[in-house]
């Protein structure tokens, strides 16, 4: 269960969470929609830790553990993964190794003994072929010359060889046409059961016909205004945010 | 791949940031007087019981260095060097030139095993008398020559050696075996007046390795030379001196560290090597000589002068040098190209930390037709550190249709430290093609956060990136020193994020 309290978040001095309230429990996945600039990324880092989004109140705990205190790298082992909005190139650095390396790094955190790498490869290979992605994406450097679409996937596969207990998908639809998209669902599709959970970030309604939410929260300036189940999801695309978030007013 | 891994691994388990390689050997030494004379140049050279031919070549070098200034133009500062106040000559208390490893002190054998330098194993020991021909584990057989201070201590593998015809020994006891080829070849690619610090070395050189590879022959495991600095007040002067005979390949590594001490330490080596026709020697160098303190007390001064000749057509000689160590480091492996269609190369990465400056990079000359250069160089600054690139690209209106391509990239870790690019290129030749590229760029602090939300923490992020930043020079090394090279970028950079 990820339960976040009264959040609020600032950047550069400026607040942008002004105290959000959410739980997600195991086995649920929410989505989060919302118009630009409600927050949607800043809340996506808030969680994830990263540095200059500084947290002013609040409280954030992943099956009673308490994130806020920890670094980036300790949310990661405990099971918070971020699909990035914008998956960032490593040049130089190998995919499979920067994956096996990852990996092997949480298992460490967590107790569990590191794969090898020909045990690594037949992980990676089987989680590849479900995500329809050639091999020689593992020889690449990270990211690297990847088109919008391979970047996405590669994300997903890094969420599958993880396996975290709550994924935060940052806007994972953008950019992606609509097989790209299917994939990209069926892989986090592939992942739900009763210990993952996750966050599905999005602005729009096409990403949850595929990754169906058990709750759908809308996000402006900063704060939770409405929830409720998939259908707010098509409510929200047939009427545009205006109108739910006058109503919500 | 799964190097980094295991660098990850071994790097986790190291002290934090501490030099591993910092302790010193007690043992007994013999010292000449401190300080820099005539009779000294003669002491040693008596000491090696030398050709009168070698003493009257170091009496020239050395009138010739009275005469010279030591170099001004290099990009680092550090106070005068007193050259009166340093041991020129320090061996361990030993015969020299012990004719198996049973002779060798214990001592010695342990400071080896301790810098991981395998010359007591049984596989080796047969091997030293001519009987097995790989470690029994199974890994790739490497015959090392270590060097102590100023004497080389022990030669593993050359029985082996001998059966191809394979010459691999230190440089003084070559002098005595193989007096026509040493004469021959020594000096003839560095001058004994090249240089203020090829110079010094020239006069009062000790040791080094010498090796010959014979017309045809493929040399079959890899040569390598580790160096170890460890009396106090001494300088290091060993000299190498690699002939590639026709048609034959090599593959030679070098070694390097030095204890941990407040004072400076210099170091001046020189490195010639020779390839004939169709010839091909790589030579790669990880250098870890002691980096000084983090606020830059103490530290090895490399002033290393190292150069190939290609003298054959179609020879090649390629460069690999990883610098982590060293207070100052200067050094500028070079190729002359004068084979027709030789190929030189120059792969490089070096990595200025806290107070360590660096200023390296590699000389092209293009004298024949058709020769070819490739220069990579990879400069990485964090702290304090001061990184220079310096290259000179030259072709010689002879050298048609030469080509050469180099790419310089720094990377800056923090925002005291600095990096310089210097690069010269004198075209003489309307067909020869040279071209240029350069990047300076810094660790994002997004790529150090994607690496963090996957696990890594923000040191092994560091590592995997600088790696990566290097991985087209780390991968021109052999195998295991690329592990060891992994190894040391990583544990050279920690505490400079952060």
């Amino acid at each position: 269960m990820l339960r976040i309290e009264n959040l609020t978040a600032e950047i550069d001095g400026k607040e942008i969470l002004k105290g959000i309230n959410l739980e997600v429990p195991d086995g649920e996945v929410h989505a989060i929609m919302g118009p630009n600039g409600a927050g949607k990324s800043t809340l996506s880092y808030a969680l994830s830790g990263r540095e200059g989004y500084e947290i002013t109140g609040g409280s954030v705990s992943l099956n009673g553990v308490d994130l806020l205190e920890m670094e980036p790298e300790e949310r990661a082992a405990a099971g918070l993964f971020l699909a990035f909005q914008y998956p960032v190139e490593l040049p130089g650095v190998g995919n499979a190794n920067f994956l096996r390396t990852a990996l092997n790094a949480i298992r460490r955190t967590r107790g569990e003994p590191e794969v090898d790498a020909m045990q690594f490869l037949k992980l990676a290979r089987a989680r590849m072929k479900d995500l329809s992605m050639p091999e020689d994406m593992l020889k690449r450097g990270v990211n690297v010359g990847f088109s919008g679409g391979e970047k996405k996937r590669n994300e997903v596969l890094q969420m599958a060889l993880l396996q975290p207990k709550i994924a935060v998908l940052d806007e994972t639809d953008s950019g992606l046409d609509i097989d790209a998209l299917k994939i990209v669902a069926d892989g986090v599709n592939a992942m739900r059961g009763p210990t993952f959970s996750a966050l599905v970030i999005t602005h729009y309604q096409r990403l949850l016909n595929h990754i169906v939410p058990d709750r759908v929260h809308v996000l402006a300036d900063g704060r939770i205004v409405t929830s409720g189940g998939p259908e707010l999801a098509h409510r929200l695309e047939a009427e545009g945010y205006a109108g739910i978030l006058d109503e919500a007013a | 791949m799964p190097a980094v891994e295991e660098t990850l691994d071994t790097v986790r388990d190291a002290t934090q940031g501490a030099y591993k390689w910092g302790f010193e050997t007690e043992i007994e030494m013999e010292f000449a007087p401190k300080g820099l004379n005539e009779s000294i140049v003669r002491f040693i050279s008596a000491k090696k019981n030398e050709p009168q031919w070698l003493l009257d070549w170091r009496l020239r070098a050395f009138e010739a260095w009275k005469g010279m200034e030591e170099p001004r133009w290099p990009a680092v500062t550090y106070p005068p060097i007193d050259y009166q106040d340093a041991y020129y000559y320090a061996a361990p208390k030993e015969k020299v030139g012990p004719k198996s490893l049973d002779e060798v002190d214990p001592e010695l054998l342990k400071t080896y095993a301790k810098l991981g330098i395998p010359l007591k194993e049984q596989a080796i020991l047969a091997g030293v008398e001519g009987a097995g021909d790989s470690p029994a584990d199974g890994r790739l057989p490497v015959a090392v020559d270590a060097v102590f201070d100023s004497v080389s201590v022990a030669t593993t593998y050359k029985g082996r050696l001998e059966k191809d015809g394979i010459i691999f020994c230190a440089i003084s006891e070559a002098v005595h075996k193989y007096p026509e080829l040493v004469r021959k070849y020594l000096g003839t690619v560095v001058p004994h007046t090249d240089n203020f610090f090829a110079a010094l070395n020239s006069a009062v050189f000790t040791d080094g390795s010498f090796v010959y590879i014979p017309k045809g022959v493929r040399c079959p495991m890899e040569l390598s030379t580790y160096f170890r600095i460890n009396a106090k007040s001494t300088g290091q002067f060993e000299r190498t001196l690699i002939v590639a005979d026709e048609g034959s390949t090599v593959s030679y590594l070098e070694g390097c560290t030095a204890p941990q001490r407040d004072e400076n330490q210099l170091h001046a080596a020189v490195v010639e090597l020779v390839a004939m026709d169709d010839a091909s020697i790589k030579y790669s160098t990880v250098q870890n000589w002691y980096p000084g303190d983090e606020n830059g007390v103490g530290g090895i001064y490399n002033f290393v002068t190292k150069r190939a000749a290609c003298r054959g057509k179609r020879s090649k000689v390629s460069w690999t040098q990883v610098e982590t160590g060293s207070a100052i480091t200067w050094k500028y492996p070079s190729c002359i190209l004068q084979g027709e269609e030789s190929v030189g190369e120059f792969y490089s990465v070096a990595i200025t930390n806290n107070h360590q400056q660096a200023d390296t990079g590699t000389k092209m000359i293009h004298l024949g037709k058709n020769t070819r250069s490739t220069i990579v160089s990879k400069g990485i600054s964090a702290g304090q550190g001061q990184n220079t690139y310096r290259g000179l690209v030259r072709i010689s209106p002879k050298a048609t249709n030469a080509r050469n391509f180099t790419q310089c990239d720094s990377l800056l870790i923090g925002d005291l430290c600095g990096a310089h690019t210097v690069p010269y290129i004198e075209n003489r030749c309307m067909t020869a093609k040279t071209e240029h590229e350069a990047t300076t760029s810094r660790i994002a602090e997004d790529q150090l956060f994607y690496c963090r939300q996957r696990g890594l923490s923000q040191e092994d992020a560091v590592g995997l990136i600088v790696n990566g930043f290097c991985r087209e020079v780390l991968k021109e090394l052999p195998m295991e020193f690329a592990v060891e090279a992994q190894k040391l970028l990583q544990i050279s950079l920690e505490g400079s994020v952060g």
